[in-house]
Formats: C-alpha cells, sequence, structure tokens
C-alpha cells in the first residue's frame, strides 16, 4: 500500500515534506551539494569573470563539458522509456565526426551543409538500431551492441585511420564559439532540450513512449503502434549522439575515430538512471536526466580542479556517483535514520 | 455432508485480527476459523478484506492487534517463506510460479532433490511427474511452465503449493481460469486432500462452486465479519445480501427473457465469413446487427478467445474475410480494426488490458490518442473531461483520475478497459471474458453496462464462461468446440441447457 500523504498540521513541515516527496528532490539536491563540496575544494568554485568577450568560471565550464552528455542523455531517456538502452551513441559520435571532419576539409561543402549531412548519418545510425529493435524484435541491449564494435571500424574507414583533421571557423563555431559571452554548446544543449521536451510532452508521443515501455503487449491491444514508437526514439537518440559529435569534433578541430566520445554512452545511461528513468521503461524525465548529466560533469570537474592526482580520477568519480544512488534510495535512507536513532539511544 | 466441528481444536485460527493501511481500516476483529478436512469458503466483494486476512495468514504483512493461532498455538508468522514452513500455503489467482523454469524445477524449486552437492535432475523430472500423475496430468515436466495453458500452470501451482505443507491450503480464485472439467478435477483433488485431513481456505467468485464444494462459509464486508455460516444452511439469496449488504437483491441471470430479438431489423453491422487461420480456428461465420448482441460460448480453449482475436487483428487470418456495412477490410492489425471502429477488452486484463504505471487518465484516452496519431494530441483538459465523465459513468473506484491504474481491483481495472473503448466511440465492442474474477456489484454493473451500449447501436460479440450471462443478453449465440464453430441459437432457443447440449453433443450437429 503507498502511503497516504496526510495534511500536517504545521505549515512548515508540511511544506519541508511536499518538497521531499517531490521526484526532483533528491537530484538537484545531490547537484547542490556536490557543487558546495567542489566550492569547499576551490574556494574560487562559484566566481565568475569576465574578459572582454566571454565570462570564464567552473559553473560555465561545467556546463560547457557537460554539453555532449546532456545531449545523448536527453535521447537516451526517450530509448530507456521504451524498455531499450542504446549502447552505439558513443560510437555514432565517432562516424558523424569523422563524416563532418572529412567533407569539411575534403570537399567544397558549406558548414551549414555538412552540418546537415553530419545529422542525416545521426538519423540513419538511429533508424538501423530502430528497425533492428523494434522490426526485427532483436533486444535493444544486443542490437545496438552491434552498431557501438562496428561504428568506430567505420568512423576509422572514413578518416582513413588518420585523425582527421580540419581547419573552419564556422564548423569549429559549434564546438568553442561563444554567444553573449557564453560557450555555443550551452546554447545548443539548451535548444535540443527545449525542441525534444516540446515535441514530446506537447503532443502524444510522451505518453504513448512511457505506454509502450510499461506494457509493450497491452499498448497493441490498445492499437498503439509499437515498432513507430521504438523506431523513433531510436531516431532521436542517433540525432542527438549526431549533435554530441559535432561538438566534440569542432572542439577539437578533428575527428579521432577510436576516442570520441569513448565511453560517454555509458555516461549517458547513468545520467537517465541518476534521473530517476528507470531502465525497466515506462516513466521518463527528461529535465532530471539533465541533472543527472550535470551531475556527473560537476564531480569531473571537481576533481580536475581539487588537484588530486589524474590517477584517483575513476575511483572517486565511482564513489560519488554511488553515493548519489544510495542518497535516492528511500531504504538506504530510512536504514541510515534508524542507525543514527540507535546509535543516539545507546550513547 | 457436512462433518460436525463444534468440538476439538481448530487447524487455524485467527482472533480479533486487525491491520490498517495508512488511515484505512482493511480488515477490523476478523475472527476466523478452519478445521481440519474442511473446506470454507472466503466470500466478500473486492475490498472485503478477504486479500488482508489471507496475507497477514501467509505473512505478508504483519497484524496490528490480535492472534493467529495454528493447532491451538499461538504463533507469529514473519513472512510467506516462513508460513509455508509452518504448513500455510497459498496459490494465488495470479499464478505465483516462474515462467520461464520447467515444470519440475517450479515444483521443486528451492528444495530439489541433490545428489553430492548438486541437483538431481532426473530424479526432480520423475518426482514432478509422479505427483502430477496425481492430479490427472499427464505432461512433460522438463518443458517450461510458460508453454502450458493457464489451467495447467494453476494445477502445477497447487500441486507444488500440497507437496510442500499438507496442513493448509489456500486457494485464492483457483477456477477463474478453469473449464468446467478442469475444475471438476481440481474438486476431485480437493476432495481427496479433505480426507487426508488439509484444511482448505477457498476464496472464489464462483457461487455455484461455493455451494458444490464447500462445508462453511466465512463472510466479510468492508473489513468485518459478518457472518458464518454452514454452507447448507445459507440460501444463496441471503449470501449474497450479506455480501453486498442491500437488502434486496435479485440474483442475476434470473431477468427477463429476450424479448429485445424481435424489432431488430436494422442493417448488418458486421460480417466474418469463412474467417480462418490455419491450425488455430476452423472457418467462422457470424454476422452481427448494429444494437446486436451476440454471445460466443464454449468451454476454455475451445477458440473463443482466438475468434476475438481474429476480428480485431491481433492475429491473421489466412482464410476468408471481414466485411464491414457490406465492404470488406483489411484487417492485419488492431490499428486497421481501430481504425473501423473496432475494440477488444481482453481476457487477461493485467497483462493485455491496463498499462499498470499509467495513471486512470492517460489509461482512458489511451486507445483514442493511438487512434487519432501522436500530433493530434488529446489535451490535457479534454483528458481530464474524459477521465472524469467515464469515471462518473462506470463509477469507478477510487474516484481519482491521477494514481496508477495498476492500484484499482480487477473490477475496476475491466472497467477502466471498457471506459478506454468508449472514448474511442467504438461501433463494435468484443469482450472476452468481461466478468472474469470481478466482485458480484462489478459484476452487476458490467452486465447492466452491456445491455445499454446495445440499446445505444453498438455491437457486441460477448465471450463468456458463464452460461446464465450470456443467455441473459445475447441476442444469438454461436457455440464453438474444438476450434469450430458447432451451433447458433437464436431467440427462444437460446438458454443453458440448449447451450451445454451443443457443446457436449459429438458428431452429428
Amino acid at each position: 500500500m503507498s502511503e497516504q500523504i496526510k495534511p500536517e498540521p504545521k505549515e512548515k513541515e508540511n511544506f519541508i515534506n511536499r518538497l521531499m516527496a517531490q521526484r526532483a528532490f533528491y537530484p538537484i539536491l545531490a547537484l547542490i551539494l556536490i557543487l558546495i563540496v567542489n566550492r569547499l575544494i576551490a574556494p574560487d568554485f562559484f566566481t565568475i569573470r569576465s574578459t572582454d568577450t566571454r565570462y570564464i568560471g567552473s559553473l560555465i565550464d561545467i556546463l560547457n563539458r557537460a554539453s555532449p552528455v546532456v545531449l545523448l542523455s536527453i535521447g537516451m531517456t526517450l530509448v530507456i522509456a521504451t524498455e531499450g538502452i542504446d549502447l552505439s551513441v558513443g560510437a555514432v559520435i565517432a562516424i558523424c565526426g569523422a563524416v563532418a571532419a572529412v567533407l569539411i576539409s575534403t570537399t567544397e561543402m558549406s558548414a551549414p551543409i555538412v552540418i546537415l549531412i553530419s545529422i542525416g548519418v545521426g538519423v540513419l545510425c538511429g533508424l538501423w538500431n530502430g528497425i533492428l529493435v523494434a522490426y526485427f524484435k532483436i533486444q535493444p541491449i544486443v542490437a545496438t551492441l552491434i552498431l557501438m564494435i562496428s561504428g568506430r571500424g567505420i568512423a576509422q574507414l572514413i578518416t582513413d585511420g588518420q585523425i582527421a583533421i580540419f581547419n573552419n571557423e564556422a564548423l569549429q563555431y559549434v564546438g568553442t564559439g561563444v554567444l553573449f559571452g557564453l560557450p555555443v554548446p550551452i546554447f545548443i544543449s539548451i535548444a535540443i532540450f527545449i525542441i525534444i521536451y516540446l515535441l514530446v510532452r506537447r503532443t502524444a508521443i510522451g505518453v504513448l513512449l512511457e505506454s509502450v515501455g510499461a506494457n509493450d503487449k497491452a499498448s497493441f491491444y490498445a492499437g498503439v503502434n509499437a515498432a513507430h514508437v521504438k523506431l523513433f526514439a531510436y531516431i532521436l537518440s542517433g540525432i542527438c549522439a549526431a549533435i554530441a559529435g559535432l561538438i566534440i569534433t569542432a572542439d577539437i578541430r578533428g575527428a579521432d575515430a577510436n576516442n570520441a566520445g569513448l565511453w560517454l554512452e555509458l555516461d549517458a545511461i547513468l545520467a537517465v538512471v541518476i534521473g530517476g528513468t528507470a531502465l525497466t521503461g515506462g516513466r521518463f524525465y527528461l529535465g532530471l536526466s539533465v541533472v543527472g548529466a550535470l551531475i556527473i560533469q560537476s564531480v569531473e570537474t571537481g576533481i580536475l580542479t581539487s588537484g588530486l592526482p589524474p590517477t584517483f580520477n575513476l575511483v572517486v568519480k565511482a564513489i560519488v556517483i554511488l553515493l548519489v544512488l544510495l542518497m535516492q534510495s528511500s531504504i538506504f535512507r530510512q536504514g541510515i535514520r534508524e542507525n543514527i536513532l540507535k546509535l543516539r539511544r545507546t550513547a | 455432508m457436512t462433518p460436525e466441528y463444534e468440538e476439538g481444536i481448530p487447524l487455524l485460527q485467527t482472533r480479533n485480527l486487525s491491520k490498517s493501511f495508512g488511515n484505512i481500516d482493511a480488515l477490523i476483529d476478523v475472527d476466523f476459523t478452519l478445521h481440519s478436512g474442511e473446506v470454507h469458503a472466503l466470500l466478500g466483494e473486492n475490498g472485503a478484506g478477504k486479500s488482508t486476512l489471507i496475507k497477514l495468514m501467509t505473512g505478508v504483512h504483519k497484524p496490528d492487534s490480535g492472534q493467529i493461532l495454528l493447532n491451538g498455538n499461538v504463533i507469529e508468522v514473519n513472512n510467506p517463506n516462513d508460513a509455508q514452513k509452518k504448513g500455510i500455503s497459498p496459490v494465488y489467482q495470479e499464478i505465483n510460479l516462474i515462467p520461464t523454469l520447467s515444470v519440475a524445477e517450479n515444483i521443486y524449486l528451492g528444495r530439489q532433490p541433490m545428489r553430492m552437492g548438486f541437483i538431481n535432475t532426473r530424479e526432480m523430472n520423475e518426482k514432478a511427474r509422479v505427483l502430477l500423475q496425481y492430479y490427472y496430468i499427464n505432461i512433460d515436466t522438463t518443458r517450461t511452465l510458460s508453454s502450458f495453458s493457464i489451467a495447467i500452470q494453476q494445477l502445477v501451482a497447487i500441486a507444488r503449493g500440497i507437496d510442500m505443507s499438507a496442513k493448509v491450503l489456500i486457494l485464492d480464485e483457483p477456477t477463474a481460469s478453469l473449464d468446467r472439467k478442469e475444475v471438476e478435477i481440481l474438486f476431485e483433488v480437493i476432495r481427496t486432500l479433505q480426507e487426508k485431513g488439509v484444511g482448505i481456505i477457498l476464496i472464489t467468485h464462483f457461487l455455484d462452486q461455493v455451494y458444490e464444494i464447500s462445508d462453511r462459509i466465512t463472510i466479510l464486508r468492508n473489513g468485518r465479519k459478518v457472518g458464518e455460516h454452514k454452507t447448507q444452511d445459507l440460501p444463496r439469496v441471503e449470501l449474497i445480501s450479506k455480501m453486498l449488504g442491500h437488502d434486496l437483491y435479485e440474483q442475476l441471470g434470473q431477468s427477463e427473457s429476450n424479448d429485445n430479438s424481435a424489432g431488430k431489423e436494422q442493417d448488418v453491422f458486421i460480417e466474418a465469413q469463412n474467417l480462418a487461420q490455419k491450425g488455430l480456428i476452423e472457418p467462422i461465420n457470424l454476422t452481427i446487427k448494429k444494437g446486436e448482441a451476440v454471445g460466443l460460448a464454449g468451454l476454455l480453449g475451445s477458440g473463443r478467445t482466438e475468434t476475438a482475436l481474429l476480428m480485431f487483428g491481433i492475429k491473421n487470418h489466412d482464410q476468408g474475410q471481414v466485411l464491414v456495412n457490406g465492404v470488406p477490410i483489411k484487417l492485419n492489425n488492431p490499428q486497421q480494426a481501430i481504425q473501423h471502429g473496432f475494440a477488444l477488452c481482453p481476457e487477461d486484463r493485467k497483462t493485455e488490458g491496463i498499462i499498470g504505471d499509467l495513471t486512470v487518465r492517460e489509461n482512458i484516452i489511451l486507445a483514442l490518442q493511438a487512434k487519432r496519431g501522436w500530433f493530434d494530441y488529446v489535451s490535457r483538459s479534454q483528458q481530464d473531461a474524459l477521465a472524469s465523465e467515464m469515471i462518473k459513468a462506470l463509477q469507478i473506484h477510487p474516484p481519482d483520475p491521477d494514481i496508477p491504474a495498476g492500484q484499482l481491483s480487477g473490477g475496476n481495472q475491466q472497467k477502466l478497459i471498457l471506459a478506454r473503448w468508449l472514448v474511442s466511440n467504438p461501433d463494435f465492442l468484443i469482450l472476452d471474458e468481461p466478468t472474469r474474477g470481478i466482485d458480484v456489484g462489478a459484476h452487476a454493473e458490467i452486465i447492466a453496462l452491456i445491455k445499454r451500449l446495445c440499446s445505444e447501436g453498438i455491437s457486441l460479440l460477448v465471450i463468456s464462461s458463464e452460461l446464465a450471462e450470456i443467455v441473459d443478453y445475447s441476442d444469438r449465440v454461436i457455440v464453438l468446440r474444438d476450434r469450430q464453430q458447432v451451433k447458433e441459437l437464436v431467440g427462444d432457443e437460446i438458454s443453458e441447457n440448449a447451450i451445454m447440449q451443443a457443446i457436449a453433443e459429438r458428431d452429428n450437429v
């Protein structure tokens, strides 16, 4: 039985209880705590300075660096909502980055055309995954593993095994440009978030995604075309990965088929999980996935600014993420509370 | 013949058992007594407290107050495992087995015969085979459980329960998915267990079966015990009135005859001509007029559900055709069926009907939304309006559109699926076992609804195991046997007897 939320006599307590009952409460609290810890380690963490052309500071850096994973986690949320998973997004980053870098450096195409083609390649990648999952009924983890493995090979074929370097200001702008004093990737992420949020929540797509993810068979019986819904989610995930690939490629002015976006699919999945979307599908929370991505990046930036030897990075990141996930578990919180009470009684 | 229980220590007893969830009192001061060798029916509407009482006895929940006694000793049941060790074994309506394991593994899960530290698979399979023969089941016990019918799975669950602990057996709606023959086998098994001294608690909605097999009846209503009777001393009408808390209650199915079949010379809405799929069902021919209800009768496995699936495009026909208003239509998937105004309330509500994680409101608008497509969004205000209209019209309880549909009781889930289709304005509604596993009150409401829909001009195809029900609302009845259409009864020909004869007939029709 679910607990009933009883009206409390005290207004304040009532407000706090209601706040804590919000799904967004713990992810956002975790983000705030991590930022505070970062501030304690590095006193100028919250400082934002301005130069002639742009603002500089750790907070801005977090938003900028988080952009690729934010984008991936948006697409990943939709895929996970359908009870799927997309392991190929890291490889799709490599493919789309390679396409953009090679086209811009070897042809006369303008940057906008190259960007569109690159996103088109992302659509194709999503289509491939989606067809395998929705029509050939291959389990998502296996279906997307195929592109995860072969994708880097495809990217190497495109770049001829080299790191494809280019020099094109218009394309670089996607990764390193400045708009209103802030890095362009931040605006790209925000724009994509808003577009996709409106697309799924102001149309029926969102509820159909959730219905297919929660009960595939019943949705089919109710006339929902589950295959179309799944295909759509994988295509959007491909598009998000392509845009992330463009940002990463533009940032380093080159496409590295082996390392671009390496393991980022796992960060994206983690961001979705931190945001509270269950891997078993159904209800999804786009905004909280973005919070999850920001948490991951804040931890990374925090470790970098702390001056800890780089060899500690991955272990510290793992521990912090584990703490964030434990904090969200009501069973774990209750266990802690009971133990504290017990300690107090014995003391 | 009913044994006398006035003397001796009861096998299982509860005293002043109470339990509340939040501020809802689920069970209040309930005394319940089960004797060795008796079949004790536990009756009540949904929400009466039957499940709570069972869950307290089996350690799923802990009582707030009161005692549970086994053989006269106060016991504390910590969890379901503990209950089974003490000899209290439940078999739930929704089968609690693991579908992907073999039958033998399911029966001996957690207590497999071992040899040198390893599971002795051969012995386990053989023991399972012998055990199941006792239940008149002859199957390959190495096959996965899910490859068998629900009826077999249910009997396997019972076999496991009895084999583990032979003292108290709790059967929660054991016959809901069994056909007549299987019910008889189950009852045979129950009688044998009775002779062995097993105490059996039976929860069922089939009152005929209560009178056939049970010795005593305990009735719960709104968490309180309202009566404990010897079955033979309690007239049926009185039982129903106690369950419902109504003083006057007409028994279902006894209403006036089918006088509505006359004057129905309207157009044929839907017609199936030689509709068949090889290996699934032999050719079916049926026509349904506007505002007509056609009953589909037959035993479980006779092809009733398969007919529904063909008519709704879930299974594809490889022969014959379907005509709507005289025009042949394409029918390869549910989407096409829905575009022609079809609707189907499936037999298995939980896996084929409701989306448990979504809210009642979202469940109600789902089919309408799927029909309208991705971008013709049913706005939130429309959703709210439709949901509250349906909740009111069908009296869905609790009347809260924003709780997950999975939290509703069986009867309310059934109403919810009906609501989902009604908002899509269907012309042809297929109902597969619409009253299965729901309580008496909701049952009556759904029958009334079926009649109302007909009078509004909707064509209905209704599948039901309850013959009295089919006789009550059908203008025509089609009888299936062994995946073949064997008889069509019209008007005055329709009676329980005629249907049963058609089902039982052999060879010549």
